[in-house]
């Protein structure tokens, strides 16, 4: 648990940070909470010999909101996830998930802006952000670009993010409708053996919007096109549920771990779905 | 004396004696973070050693190529096992009596084995340069399944190639170590035989491992010039740690010095001698500075010793009412690479002959098969006497089987058979004599306190409501009853590598009426320094508060073998009584001369001796200790000290009833546990906050044990759970509420009639937590299921009996 040598730099804004990424290229990586990459420099996994720190980089940690609009600076903390009001009152859903990451002294630190760019699939933002339909800004060289988080993940710690490139912001339409965010998980800190985000808006009794996403069933998060088909215009009754679980079940493709095998892990996704479709049903 | 006098009840309340909730006086440093542990340990010219670790389970050194590492700046040295042969270093005994590599001596045999030690000036650079040593392996196969080593023809341990005897006996097989045999396997089989019920089961005890906080590590500063060499370490037995160093390196035993400062948690993980005390002796020596090694998680789990990995085989005969007439046990128990269980030297397989459990059972036999694999060594006691979860985990649950069998309540099977008041002190089908015991009193209290028969009619609605579709949770209610046997032990059959299992207690009253006791164990969170000054402040009436307690610093302390086993209390403790009264002996003589009587004419009265019949003649502790050192007292030699060793003449027998209820999510596999409720009767109790204490920490490490903690390993040898991500450590989060309760029962042989409580409940909780899992199910036809009782292997078990159809 002892880190390989390293350089650190602490910027104070981003023509800072991106003049290092210039500078160093592969050798150079951006830190937000620390909480991903630390470990893995600690365990010799990731060798980082130009560590740029993003905490003192000026206003990557606001959070504005509008009544269509939600933006979120990478540096957000989880802890200030759960604690700002408005943004609780807007997008209850972000509160109930950041709960479930780690623990408070993790939450202090970590970021969302760390938890979405890395692309480890046991993280769970990703997916809930592939369920809000957000999008992700990144600054590189060329200047400044957008993504949407159902397009950004490629493959485990594989996005779509260059390497001169870091994430700045997090935009996300204000959702509507009920939410939910249902994990299982071994013990606190734990990473999810399933997860599912919901957001469901309803009209006239029926569903009319349906987002599911999944989280740590696939070495990227899976939005479920299919199964917010099966749900949209249904009284999401049990049939309709079940078609939706259906339905996410040919889109995850979980693999054994600590965890457990496939099999259970199939069982729980759809589990944790059932109860995250009907708690935002309930809500909506 | 007048009104403001304190009275006999206020003197007693200011001494802080036994029975006092004292706080631990502890805990002020470690809450300030003001500990001093082994990595706080800095010394100038301190040198860093690191190890190169084998990636392989098992697999052939061909060449270690140490160039690249030697040549990075801040490099000292970097040792192999052929550095360490001239000094017969290469290789340790360990307490089991086999030997052990210190560094791989051509071979590796378990994943994370050392192989060679690197020495840096800087801890960094150290970890540099383990990554810069080459090492040439060639894999071999591996063995992680003990049944498989002992029919494979893969000969694990060369270097005892035709070796047909070990440490205990015959070898049957180059991959076994030993069979210890316990009872009359013949009469068992015969009742067996003719008896009216028998119940079989196979158990596995998976692996897990003590995992104390603060990992393993030790700092070793030879002194050339004097010849002395001072060690700081983990150490839970720093006077043996002396003696085996003394006997390894020949250093004369008055100039080795060993101080196990403070100690984040032992559990059993720090008796073991590792190969990184040694590598970081041998290094001070080489280079004359001090060196300091301290692993790190990973390390700590992969490497160091682990607990359990019993296969257990059982059978349990009785009558058709439930009336057990025999026991018998078939261990394979699977030790690793290098036998290095932490036991008392005549017993292999720890004291699992205590499987016989509470209960009153006329015939037994055990068998214990010894093995070798290409698993980490180890084997310790895991908060627990010598193999006792294993022994209770094994009884409890072939209980459960015999009522499944017999159709009957297991809390009304176990009442049928225990062991009855009137028959202590009771000898066992398997030679222990248990000192005391009340059982069917505390059953019957922790049965009515929990409502027991509420609690089975309300888990037999909820098997209905289930199997009519209104729920989809089952209740368990898991019991269990255990005797511990701990305070090992009397020095007739227990010695740790030919050291009797005394222990020691030494006091000095200062002048002016405080004092310094100093004992052969040693604290790792058991709040020595504020019970037995507790014990003290009874026996010799000076408040708790004026007594310092010191342990753990070889040159100061009197020689004990150490703090694992729940041995403290009842065995150094009771040093400590000893000592205390022989204190108190000579105080009535000062006493006596003091108020101008005889001897026989006064008595003991708290805090001071009294003139028999006239209490207003007294003389108090604080003058008594003033006079032993001021006041020349004919026949007297100045001063007031005493030391005690004791050798307990048997082992003291705690025990408890523990309930769980618990629900259980058959869609997910959670359990959720309702409810837990604990009874102990450790005997006379010390500090009932301590207890307390000790047994929520104890009840925690057994919750972890049956729902999760494992030390994985692939069919390649590679350890799956290296990580606190997977090994699991319950927080506050996961820990529920626990309910406390007590009998007392005072050991009959012990000078307080304590008994020892740490292990308690890691001993009962364990089965109480993997009964209530497997009581969730037994409506639907479960007999047994192994432990950890994780999510998916729950949800397994309830896939198994149709239960997501």
């Amino acid at each position: 648990m002892i880190p390989a040598a390293f350089d650190y730099y602490r910027p104070t804004d981003m023509a800072g940070v991106l003049a290092l990424l210039q500078q160093h290229g592969d050798d150079a990586r951006v830190m937000a909470g620390g909480h991903s990459l630390i470990p893995m420099m600690k365990l010799r996994m990731a060798e980082v010999p130009h560590l740029i720190d993003l905490q003192d980089v000026a206003g990557l940690d606001q959070i504005s909101l509008s009544a269509e609009e939600i933006t979120l600076g990478a540096m957000v903390t989880q802890h200030t996830i759960i604690n700002h009001p408005d943004l609780v009152q807007a997008a209850p859903i972000l509160r109930e998930a950041a709960l479930q990451i780690a623990d408070p002294q993790v939450r202090y630190m970590g970021t969302i802006g760390g938890n979405v760019a890395n692309g480890d699939p046991g993280n769970d933002m990703p997916g809930l952000m592939q369920c809000l339909d957000a999008k992700l800004t990144l600054v590189g060289p060329e200047g400044e670009r957008q993504v949407a988080a159902r397009d950004y993940y490629e493959a485990a710690y594989m996005t779509d993010r260059a390497d001169d490139e870091v994430l700045v912001a997090i935009t996300m339409p204000v959702p509507q409708g009920g939410f939910a965010y249902e994990k299982q998980k071994r013990k606190i800190g734990d990473y999810a053996t399933a997860a599912a985000a919901v957001q469901i808006g309803k009209a006239d009794g029926k569903v009319a919007t349906a987002s599911v996403a999944m989280t740590n069933l696939s070495d990227v998060p899976v939005w479920s096109e299919a199964a917010n088909a099966a749900l949209v215009g249904t009284e999401c009754a049990p049939e309709a549920v079940k078609a939706a679980v259906a339905a996410m079940l040919g889109d995850i493709d979980p693999s054994e771990d600590n965890r457990g095998p496939v099999a259970f892990k199939r069982h729980v996704a759809g589990v944790v779905l059932t109860r995250a479709i009907n708690r935002a049903w309930s809500r909506a | 004396m007048n009104d403001l006098t304190p009275n006999r009840e206020e003197r007693t309340a200011n001494l802080k004696g036994m029975g006092c909730a004292r706080k631990r006086v502890e805990d002020a440093r470690f809450t300030q973070g003001q500990g001093n542990y082994v990595d706080d340990v800095k010394l100038p010219g301190m040198l860093h050693g690191d190890f190169v670790r084998s990636p392989y389970a098992h697999a052939r050194v061909k060449s270690i190529n140490k160039e690249a590492a030697l040549a990075l700046p801040g490099v000292v040295a970097v040792l192999t096992a052929e550095d360490l042969a001239p000094l017969n270093l290469h290789w340790m005994p360990t307490l089991a009596g086999d030997k052990q590599m210190v560094l791989a001596d051509g071979k590796v045999l378990f994943q994370g084995q050392e192989v060679a030690f690197v020495v840096a000036n800087d801890r960094y650079i150290a970890a540099d340069a383990v990554e810069l040593v080459e090492v040439d392996y060639e894999e071999l196969p591996v063995i992680t399944d003990p049944f498989e080593a002992l029919q494979s023809d893969v000969v694990l341990r060369e270097d005892l190639a035709g070796q047909t005897e070990g440490a205990h006996g015959p070898r049957k097989h180059h991959n076994h170590i030993f069979t210890w045999e316990q009872g009359d396997e013949a009469a068992t089989n015969q009742v067996m035989d003719s008896a009216e019920v028998v119940a079989e089961e196979s158990m596995y005890y998976h692996r897990t491992h003590p995992c104390p906080l603060e990992t393993c590590g030790s700092v070793a500063s030879m002194d050339k010039v004097n010849g002395k060499l001072t060690l700081w370490g983990t150490f839970q037995a720093p006077h043996v740690v002396r003696t085996v160093a003394a006997l390894l390196s020949g250093i004369e035993e008055h100039n080795i010095r060993v101080i196990s400062p403070d100690i984040g948690g032992g559990f059993g993980n720090k008796v073991g001698v590792y190969p990184g005390y040694i590598c970081s002796i041998v290094a001070s020596i080489v280079t004359g500075k001090p060196v300091k090694w301290v692993e790190d998680r990973m390390e700590n789990l992969m490497s160091t010793a682990f607990a359990r990995d019993y296969w257990m085989k059982g059978k349990i005969s009785a009558t058709k009412e439930g009336k057990i007439t025999g026991l018998h046990c078939h261990v394979t128990a699977d030790h690793g690479g290098f036998d290095a269980c932490a036991d008392p030297t005549k017993f292999p397989a720890g004291f699992m002959n205590i499987c016989t459990g509470s209960y009153d059972i006329p015939v037994a036999y055990l068998g214990v098969d010894g093995v070798y694999t290409n698993k980490a060594p180890g084997g310790v006691s895991y908060r627990c006497s010598f193999r006792v979860t294993e022994a209770v985990y094994f009884i409890e649950r072939m209980i459960e089987v015999l009522a499944i069998e017999l159709d009957m309540d297991a809390a009304e099977l176990r009442r049928i058979n225990f062991i009855k008041k009137e028959q202590f002190p009771y000898t066992a089908a398997l030679g222990w004599e248990y000192d005391s015991g009340d059982y069917h009193t505390a059953w019957d209290k922790a049965l009515k306190t929990v409502d027991y028969e509420g609690l089975r009619a309300e888990q037999a609605e909820r098997v209905e409501a289930f199997k009519r579709g209104e729920t989809r949770k089952l209740m368990g209610v898991g019991l269990s009853f255990f005797t511990e046997i701990v305070g090992a032990g009397p020095v007739k059959n227990c010695d740790i590598l030919g050291m009797g299992m005394f222990d020691s207690c030494e006091i000095r009253i200062h002048p002016t009426g405080s004092a310094i006791a100093r004992l052969g164990t040693i604290s790792q969170g058991q709040g020595h320094a504020t019970t037995f000054a507790q014990i003290l402040a009874s026996e010799i009436g000076i408040s708790a508060d004026s007594i310092t307690i010191e342990e753990g610093d070889t040159d100061t302390a009197p020689y004990g073998l150490g703090t694992y086993g729940s041995r403290s209390t009842p065995v150094a403790g009771a040093a400590t009584a000893l000592a205390g009264r022989k204190i108190r002996a000579k105080a009535q003589m000062i006493a006596a001369y003091l108020l101008e009587v005889h001897d026989d004419d006064v008595e003991f009265d708290v805090d001071r001796f009294v003139v028999k019949g006239a209490p207003e003649r007294f003389s108090t502790m604080k003058d008594i200790a003033y006079a032993a050192y001021n006041q020349a007292i004919p026949g007297l030699e100045p001063g007031l000290e005493a030391v005690s060793y004791y050798d307990p003449p048997n082992m003291t027998y705690p025990f408890g009833a523990y309930v769980c209820v618990m629900d259980i999510d058959v869609d997910t596999g959670v359990p959720e546990i309702r409810r837990f409720y604990a009874l102990d009767d450790c005997g006379t109790r010390i500090n009932p906050m301590i207890i307390e204490g000790q047994v929520h920490g104890g009840l925690t490490e057994a919750l972890a044990v049956a729902l999760g903690q494992e030390i994985a390993y692939d069919d390649l040898g590679n350890v799956k759970t290296g990580t606190l991500m997977d090994f699991f450590l319950p927080t506050a989060w996961e820990v529920p509420n626990y309910e406390t309760d007590f009998t007392v029962t005072p050991s009959p042989h012990h000078p307080i009639g304590a008994k020892g409580v740490g292990e308690s409940p890691h001993v009962g909780g364990v089965p109480c937590f993997s009964n209530a899992v497997q009581d969730a199910f037994r409506a639907f036809g479960l007999r047994h299921t192994n432990m950890p009782h994780d999510h998916w292997r729950i949800w397994q078990t309830a896939n198994k009996l149709g239960l997501h159809d």
